[in-house]
């Protein structure tokens, strides 16, 4: 096996054959979701805790669904009406946590680089749920699973990602994979929603959105996310979606047989046309939120087997 | 009574020298210094041609007091401070409540008086409770003390009540000492914008943020003609504006801290929050551009940013800990990183260390001269050691340093002749 991390953090510290293990034993996942008898027992004993520092509703069930099905006590801490409120520090609640002796802890944090925080405090293993802009690891996993799914393979592609670079961890971490599994990459966006130095990532940087599309494999849409504007980024939402929201028009400078994505929610008529969406000829958004699942279980699974054999004292596995 | 200081290497700011030689003091003034056969003495130390040099003049230490005391007091200050060679700190008013009337200055300097052995000069705030819309009363606080006026990091954005305060200041002949960063653009940033801050999904400010406040500074100190010194210059697009304003002649100089000349954006690596410091590490580019601004006269202090922070303030996600770092203790053996690295020569480095803080302060220490004030460090520069936060005698121990190796150590400290700390 060639999944040797303790945690996953993030998408940065994994290597090319790392990332193939966790899809191809995603693979496996999905068969099981899909038969009748969804049950595995692999995590069976084990205590897995969400902590949601920031709401979320499709994340969270997608992890709570994984941890179930493969077995494991699943507990929800919905942390922004906890003690956090009361002034209790973030590694004060993970010290906390972690005398009820959990197996996973799965977080997602509006600071970036907190879960980095809070996994060096604990002894299980802590999985990134995202935190703030910096990485959305099982996302960029999904993401990579059904571009995989729908393609054939997951390399010599172009893959435009469209829309708010700048906030985005999903954006990140499909940057970061996407790269490492040699693909091409775009990002499209209004420059005020590009981050700096973006070009120096390895990617192409395009502000014209129909030049960005030319000859995609995979068009990758990204929420618009108003919660985190500061405000004056963009003018409007309507001068927002007639530049970059994905409609008809648009997509036709991708290839033809190009899939759109989105990691949802989606706001229909700000980045991108609901038909656009609905489309079941190229839309794989349904398909990506089924592949939540089945990533999730596989990291989770790879995660405590590498838990179960660190403490039964085979040491070499913590790198 | 005389002490000779013998077979010593005097490291001389003013005349840029550095040479073997002896050097004289008797009651608390440097009496004579010389080379070849030393005259006779009544306390005798040989400093086994290791470097005699002026005291540091630290502008810009953060001692707690008033309000923080638990993470610095004047007691544990002074004796980082003399354990690091800086014989005079220059305390910053940011404290709580802020240091804006004779009376805060008057406990202040009590209590350097009672708990430091090193001298304390005390800055006070420009603007009443460094809120940038009253100026405080700028008489009276020299009168009682004050050396120069700043908001620290607070930067003054009402330009009227700036250029007021500055033209007050300058009918006084007082130093106003400001932080240049653009308030718009540097809010709620804590990384320098680049590849680093957006791979990290840090909010930045761009290094422009700077350059921004320093030319409003500059254009307020041609308006008003006020002395003029800017707390830190970080990034290598400031440059240009400071080399102009000097070149028109105008009372202006530039600090720059050591963790901007010794570090860069990458050291903070994984959310690293000893590394987060305000303005944030820049870009190595920067970094260069700093060194061969210092060595070439361009930025004339060197400081410490001393800024005590509890491992509370520090423990939390990156964006939400506290910017700061204690640097006392470290500033010498950083500095001489500079030097170890041939980017600048031990007299040139002192002169940022000692002499131009002293003389922007109108003090008469820094010298190695007869008549100056025996304010004097002993080092040995070349001394390797690995850094242990847990040695430091500041009561917060929020160093980048732990675990660095560097060299240079503090053998012995006196202040006015008077020997205060003893190294090993």
């Amino acid at each position: 096996m060639t999944f040797r991390a303790r945690h996953l953090l993030g998408i940065e510290p994994l290597k090319p054959d790392e990332i193939r293990t966790v899809l191809d034993l995603s693979e496996h996942y999905v068969d099981l979701n899909r038969s009748p008898e969804k049950h595995a027992d692999v995590l069976r004993g084990m205590t897995q805790i969400n902590m949601f520092f920031e709401a979320s509703t499709r994340t969270q069930a997608s992890f709570e669904i994984a941890g179930k099905r493969l077995g494991a006590d699943v507990m929800n801490m919905a942390m922004q009406a906890s003690s956090i409120k009361k002034g209790e520090t973030l590694i004060d609640t993970a010290l906390t946590l972690n005398a009820m002796h959990p197996d996973l802890l799965v977080v997602r944090q509006p600071n970036s680089g907190a879960v980095d925080l809070l996994a060096q405090k604990v002894n299980c293993a802590v999985l990134n749920a995202g935190d703030g802009r910096h990485e959305h690891p099982t996302q960029a996993l999904l993401d990579a699973l059904t571009i995989r799914r729908a393609k054939g393979r997951l390399q010599r592609l172009t893959v435009a990602i469209c829309g708010d670079i700048a906030h985005s961890r999903v954006a990140r971490s499909n940057i970061l994979l996407l790269g490492k599994m040699e693909n091409r990459v775009r990002l499209i966006g209004p420059p005020t929603l590009i981050p700096a130095r973006a070009a120096d990532f390895g990617v192409e940087v395009y502000d014209d959105m129909r030049a960005g599309l030319e000859g995609a494999d995979v068009v990758m849409m990204l929420r618009l996310q108003k919660e985190r504007m500061d405000g004056g980024f963009i003018p409007s939402e309507r001068e927002y979606f007639h530049r970059y929201g994905l409609d008809a028009e648009k997509l036709a400078y991708a290839k033809d047989d190009a899939i759109v994505m989105h990691p949802g929610p989606m706001n229909r008529g700000v980045e991108i046309d609901g038909t656009i969406a609905d489309d079941i000829n190229r839309s794989v958004i349904q398909e990506q939120v089924e592949m939540g699942v089945a990533v999730r279980m596989a990291a989770m699974d790879l995660l405590a087997q590498n838990l179960r054999a660190a403490r039964a004292g085979d040491g070499g596995i913590y790198v | 009574m005389k002490t000779l200081f013998k077979n010593a290497r005097l490291i001389d700011p003013e005349a840029e020298t550095d040479a073997l030689g002896w050097l004289l003091v008797e009651g608390g003034t440097i009496l004579a210094i010389g080379t070849g056969q030393p005259p006779a003495a009544d306390n005798v130390i040989d400093c086994a041609r290791k470097c005699l040099a002026p005291g540091i003049v630290d502008i810009g230490v953060k001692v707690c007091e008033p309000g923080e005391r638990h993470k610095e007091s004047f007691g544990s200050a002074g004796a980082a401070a003399a354990a690091g060679g800086v014989t005079t700190m220059v305390t910053r008013p940011d404290t709580q409540p802020a240091i804006d009337t004779p009376e805060v200055l008057e406990f202040v300097t009590r209590r350097a008086r009672e708990a430091s052995p090193v001298r304390i000069k005390p800055m006070a705030a420009l603007t009443k409770g460094r809120e940038g819309r009253e100026m405080v009363e700028i008489g009276f606080l020299q009168d009682a003390g004050a050396v120069a006026f700043t908001d620290g990091d607070q930067v003054v954005e009402n330009n009227k009540v700036l250029s007021r305060a500055m033209t007050y200041a300058r009918s006084l002949g007082a130093l106003v000492i400001a932080h240049p960063q653009d308030p718009g653009l540097s809010a709620g940033a804590s990384a320098t914008s680049g590849k680093f801050a957006s791979l990290r999904g840090l909010p930045a400010v761009s290094p422009m943020a700077e350059r921004m406040a320093l030319d409003r500074d500059l254009a307020l100190v041609e308006m008003t003609g006020v002395k003029y010194h800017a707390d830190q210059i970080t990034t290598a697009r400031a440059l240009p504006a400071l080399e102009r304003a000097k070149g028109n002649g105008r009372d202006v100089t530039a600090g720059v801290s050591i963790h901007h000349l010794t570090l860069n954006e990458l050291d903070v690596g994984d959310y690293r929050t000893f590394f987060k410091v305000k303005p944030p590490l820049r870009a190595e580019t920067d970094r260069v551009a700093l060194v061969e601004a210092v060595a070439s006269g361009l930025i004339d202090v060197i400081c410490s940013m001393h800024t005590p922070q509890d491992e509370e303030s520090k423990r939390l996600p990156y964006e939400e800990a506290a910017a700061g770092a204690v640097a006392l203790e470290t500033l010498l053996p950083a500095a001489l990183r500079l030097v170890h690295a041939d980017a600048i020569a031990l007299p040139r480095l002192w002169r940022a260390l000692s002499l131009n803080p002293a003389r922007r302060l109108g003090l008469d220490t820094g010298r190695l001269a007869t008549g100056a004030p025996a304010d004097l460090v002993l080092f040995d520069p070349d001394a390797p050691f690995v850094l242990d936060r847990f040695t430091l005698r500041s009561k917060s121990l929020n160093t980048p340093f732990d675990g660095a190796r560097m060299q240079g150590r503090v053998l012995g400290t006196w202040v006015a002749g008077k020997h205060i700390f003893e190294g090993g």
